[in-house]
């Protein structure tokens, strides 16, 4: 019998964890196709490279003889159209592709929400390779590029922010929110981060929007017009409102889409053998109280790995654990475990405790629920938490009194950093009438061990 | 600020200038009661070498030592020749011909070099430290606010293998020849420090001490750099701290006063077998024969190597050594520093780094093992084998080539830890307890992991950080010295350097956090 073909569509985080762990799991033939690179980068750095910290290759976290090692075969085409009727792939350039099962992790794009103007040069997202080399291109400096314009204040905004500093260029942050991020972050963290921004002098427009994007002769975008009447003159547009799922490609084809690839909990979409992964990927039904199309670089590559074992013969159901996440605003490092809820959406019984440090760009938020006290998540900024302790905490239900008195196990800073369990511990007795004592850090409760 | 920095750099160059091309200057004349009076104190006994000075050198004037250096070495040969084939071997001289050449020049120098060594030294090192620090503080302030500055390291020449990367690295390359193999060149550095190590040892300065004194400042100058580039860590801060003490005072300082003090040259932290001469026949001679501060240093040797070393390294991983206290290890974390990005992570490069590193400590181990055959049963020869031809061949390619001219030449190119990482024996004599006996792990916070290769690409061991962390790996690798920039420069917060319980310190990675699988099943399929 002839090996069975896997083929999958995307080679990012998602499509190469599920190739690695069919690889791990079976002899399976596994045939990956993209048209964005030769080999499996890392995407979120790509921002790194534009800022000198590393070179292209660096951001490949396998050498190029791991595929052929590991017989994954890469083909750099483009898919232009899926037959799931005879299994067959089209490609642009190359011959057509049969398959047995077909994974769909094609990722995202930049969104663009008709803006006048959107399509000009020197407007563009920052999202793939080739938006990164166009960046090269159009702002390799501050005398080509004399003002950029960001629009869109989210965590591809601020990285692209960030990215054109580094090269001094001048930066305009147009962001549609009255405070940066605020629609995620609580307020005081949010405005922590508005201030961190003008530190690193970009010119910061809160509760800001585009209206349109004014070209020169030759075509390209020479000035951007806000809604509070001001007309910005730039070189360069960089739009970072969010991405959405890149699906274009498989309307008509018989694949039920919606924003995404709609897939159950097994990651299946209503095609037999068919199957979506990562950001491409839309949950029939929202998991707990997660969004269905989840953008993130961890959630794909859990995906990655669930999907692999259903097509290893052993169905299992994308089964995500408690929500993460983290990034890093310029310098200011940013994780959160569990849900803590910026102000539109935070439910009345999420009550919140927040300290920030008086000079430091250091603060924390823990929410809580306000009935029973039980620990809902944490962000930190400028204080590194252990992972593995926080999710201890959330799938044992410990309450908020509990994680204050053990703060100590979760802290993850390098050694001899400042520690400041003293000061939150004595704010959140202040705040909330406890006597809590923070305890030594444990070992013994850190790695969990039970009984001997 | 910018034009601080341009101005810094044009009178560190100048310094430079001045410093590389005093080899080839300088005036040098003996006159003939100078030379029988040298003679005589040096109790040289080859008549026909000291006629031949008198010939040839006294009352005569070398312009640079590319005219004394030859004569000097010529009569040294021919003199030797003769009394070898005379068989009048109590008169050959085993000094070097480039080390006498040396010794003499020292004495005959005269002229500007020879006379204003306190000029000189400020036209040297003085506007060389100036000139960098006139360079490296404005930083301060153009580096904005604290955090990881790695910015347009990949765009620099100097930082990404551009001209001036090997510039530095031909630079480097030549100056450690003249140090290891024509000290006779660096005479005239050692006028400039005449004055430091009179005050210090009462001795005038060979160009040992020349080296000494130039690895504390470059190490100190380009600390400030250190301390500003990584303000927001207090992990970089105090490492750097302790690796600049341990050079100045233990490697620097202390081995002058104990000459002075009439007790042997030594450091008191440099272990062997990084200190491979330590058991040669000469150094035990000489410890033995120094009374009690001899016995205690032998003692104490002996013990630094088999308790002290591997008893911390169990504590607190190799690092407390490599990148805390080690000379070596110093230089590669401060002038170093802005090439650590060059080691090469491919497994091509570990598969080597494994088969030298612990060739050489086979080699060390095994010399050591002949030399103290030979010191015991007082032969020469184990085996058929000539030690001294042993420890000559290790002397020259470990000591001088590897660990000299690779080690640090190649840090522009190859990264700041060549020879810890491919040559250094007590690195891999450590690297054996820290693999299979510490404390020490770099836990990783595997689920926050973007596999962006920061922590890769600036591992100066050239580990693979990222393929551990991704997988949400502890990384527990003999290589690993633990210096801590993987974690620094990590924009996720992935990775912590932790001395923590024997037990949970490789850990499962089965499951990453994240995907929430049912554990138990996992465990009964297993």
């Amino acid at each position: 019998m002839p090996k069975e073909t896997i083929a999958i569509i995307g080679n990012g985080i998602s499509g190469i964890t599920a190739a690695r762990h069919i690889r791990k799991l079976s002899d399976k033939h596994i045939i990956v196709i993209s048209s964005e690179s030769e080999f499996f980068f890392s995407r979120t750095a790509l921002m790194y490279v534009y800022m000198g910290h590393m070179k292209f290759e660096h951001t490949q976290p396998y050498e190029p003889w791991f595929w052929k090692k590991n017989r994954i075969e890469l083909v750099q085409d483009h898919v232009e159209k899926v037959d799931h009727q005879k299994k067959k792939l089209l490609l642009k350039a190359g011959q057509p592709v049969s398959y047995d099962k077909l994974i769909i992790a094609t990722g995202s794009r930049p969104n663009r929400f008709g803006w006048p103007g959107q399509d000009l040069k020197g407007v563009q997202g920052l999202y793939s390779k080739q938006e990164l080399e166009q960046l090269e291109r159009d702002a390799p400096d501050k005398e080509t590029c004399t003002r950029a314009v960001i629009v869109g204040g989210g965590l591809i905004g601020i990285e692209l922010a960030e990215m054109l500093r580094s090269r001094d260029i001048p930066v305009t942050f147009l962001v549609r929110e009255s405070s940066f991020w605020n629609n995620v972050l609580p307020e005081g963290e949010s405005q922590m981060i508005n201030e961190h921004i003008l530190e690193h002098h970009v010119d910061l427009r809160l509760s800001t929007n585009l209206v349109e994007i004014l070209a020169d002769d030759n075509g390209r975008a020479r000035a951007v017009v806000t809604d509070k009447g001001d007309t910005i003159p730039c070189n360069l547009v960089g739009l970072t409102a969010g991405v959405s799922p890149n699906v274009d490609f498989l309307k008509n084809s018989g694949i039920a889409l919606n924003k995404g690839v709609l897939v159950n909990r097994y990651l299946e979409t209503n095609i037999p053998d068919v199957y979506a992964i990562g950001d491409c990927a839309e949950q029939e039904e929202a998991i707990g109280q997660r969004r269905t199309v989840e953008a993130v670089w961890y959630t794909g590559r859990m995906m990655g790995e669930t999907v692999a074992h259903t097509l290893c013969g052993n169905r299992r159901k994308y089964n995500p654990g408690h929500w993460f996440n983290s990034a890093k605003f310029f310098d200011i490092e940013y994780q959160t475990y569990g849900w803590v809820r910026g102000e539109g959406s935070r439910p009345k019984e999420e009550g919140h405790f927040h300290w920030r440090h008086p000079q430091e760009k250091i603060c924390i938020t823990a929410a809580f629920h306000t009935d029973d006290r039980k620990f809902l998540g944490i962000n930190t900024f400028g204080i590194r938490m252990r992972h593995e302790v926080v999710d201890r905490w959330l799938t044992e239900g410990k309450s908020i009194d509990h994680v204050m008195e053990h703060l100590r196990d979760a802290n993850f800073d390098p050694e001899f950093y400042r520690t400041y369990e003293d000061q939150i511990v004595s704010a959140y007795n202040a705040s909330f009438n406890t006597q809590i004592r923070p305890q030594k850090k444990s070992w013994r409760r850190i790695l969990n061990y039970t009984g001997s | 600020m910018r034009t601080i920095k341009h101005i810094g750099l044009i009178i560190f160059l100048l310094g430079l200038t001045i410093f590389s091309t005093l080899p080839f200057l300088g005036t040098y004349s003996m006159s003939s009661s100078e030379i029988d009076q040298w003679v005589e104190q040096k109790r040289i006994k080859s008549e026909l070498f000291a006629a031949a000075l008198q010939e040839d050198v006294a009352d005569r004037t070398f312009e640079g030592m590319m005219e004394l250096s030859p004569v000097i070495e010529k009569n040294l040969e021919e003199a030797n020749a003769t009394h070898r084939k005379n068989r009048e071997y109590d008169k050959v001289i085993y000094t070097k011909a480039t080390d006498m050449a040396a010794e003499i020049g020292k004495q005959a120098g005269i002229g500007f070099i020879a006379e204003k060594k306190g000029l000189m030294w400020w036209a040297t090192f003085g506007l060389g430290i100036l000139g960098a620090l006139m360079f490296i503080l404005p930083n301060v302030i153009l580096l904005g606010a604290k955090g990881i500055k790695n910015n347009g390291i990949y765009h620099q020449n100097a930082t990404n293998r551009g001209w001036i990367a090997w510039g530095v690295f031909f630079y480097l390359i030549a100056f450690y020849l003249i140090l290891y193999f024509r000290p006779q060149y660096a005479v005239n550095w050692t006028y400039l420090m005449d004055p430091i190590s009179e005050r210090l040892s009462g001795n005038q300065a060979g160009h040992w001490f020349v080296y000494g004194f130039m690895y504390c400042t470059v190490m100190v100058v380009m600390g400030v750099r250190m301390y500003i580039k990584y303000r927001h860590n207090r992990y970089q801060m105090i490492r750097t701290t302790s690796v600049l003490f341990f050079q100045i005072v233990f490697a620097f300082l202390i081995p002058e006063i104990m000459v002075r003090l009439q007790m042997p040259y030594y450091d008191f932290k440099n272990a062997f077998p990084l200190d491979y001469d330590f058991f040669f026949q000469w150094n035990l001679r000489s410890l033995i024969n120094s009374g009690g501060i001899g016995i205690f240093i032998l003692v104490w040797g002996i013990a630094l190597t088999l308790v002290i070393v591997p008893v911390m390294v169990y504590f607190f991983g190799k690092r407390w050594y490599c990148s805390w206290v080690c000379g070596c290890g110093g230089l590669a974390e401060t002038l170093g520093d802005p090439y650590r990005q060059h080691s090469s992570k491919t497994l091509l490069s570990w598969r080597i780094e494994r088969w030298l590193v612990h060739g050489v400590l086979v080699f060390a181990v095994g010399m050591t093992l002949i030399t103290l055959y030979s010191f015991f049963s007082e032969t020469g020869t184990v085996l058929g084998i000539k030690t001294s031809g042993v420890q000559n061949a290790y002397s020259l390619f470990i000591g001088a080539i590897f660990a000299g001219v690779v080690g640090t030449g190649f840090y522009p190119i190859f990264g700041n830890r060549v020879w810890c990482r491919f040559g250094c024996p007590l690195a891999a004599y450590l690297g054996i307890v820290q693999r299979f006996k510490s404390r020490f792990r770099i836990t990783t916070n595997g689920g926050q992991c973007i596999s962006c290769g920061n922590c890769s690409t600036y591992c100066e061991q050239g580990i693979d950080v990222r393929a551990y962390a991704q997988k949400g790996e502890n990384i527990i690798r003999a290589s690993c010295v633990g210096c801590g920039i993987c974690a620094a420069v990590c924009p996720r917060g992935v990775l912590k350097l932790e001395n923590g319980p024997e037990k949970g310190r490789i850990n499962p990675t089965e499951v990453l956090l994240g995907n929430d699988v049912n554990l138990m099943e996992l465990v009964n399929r297993k």
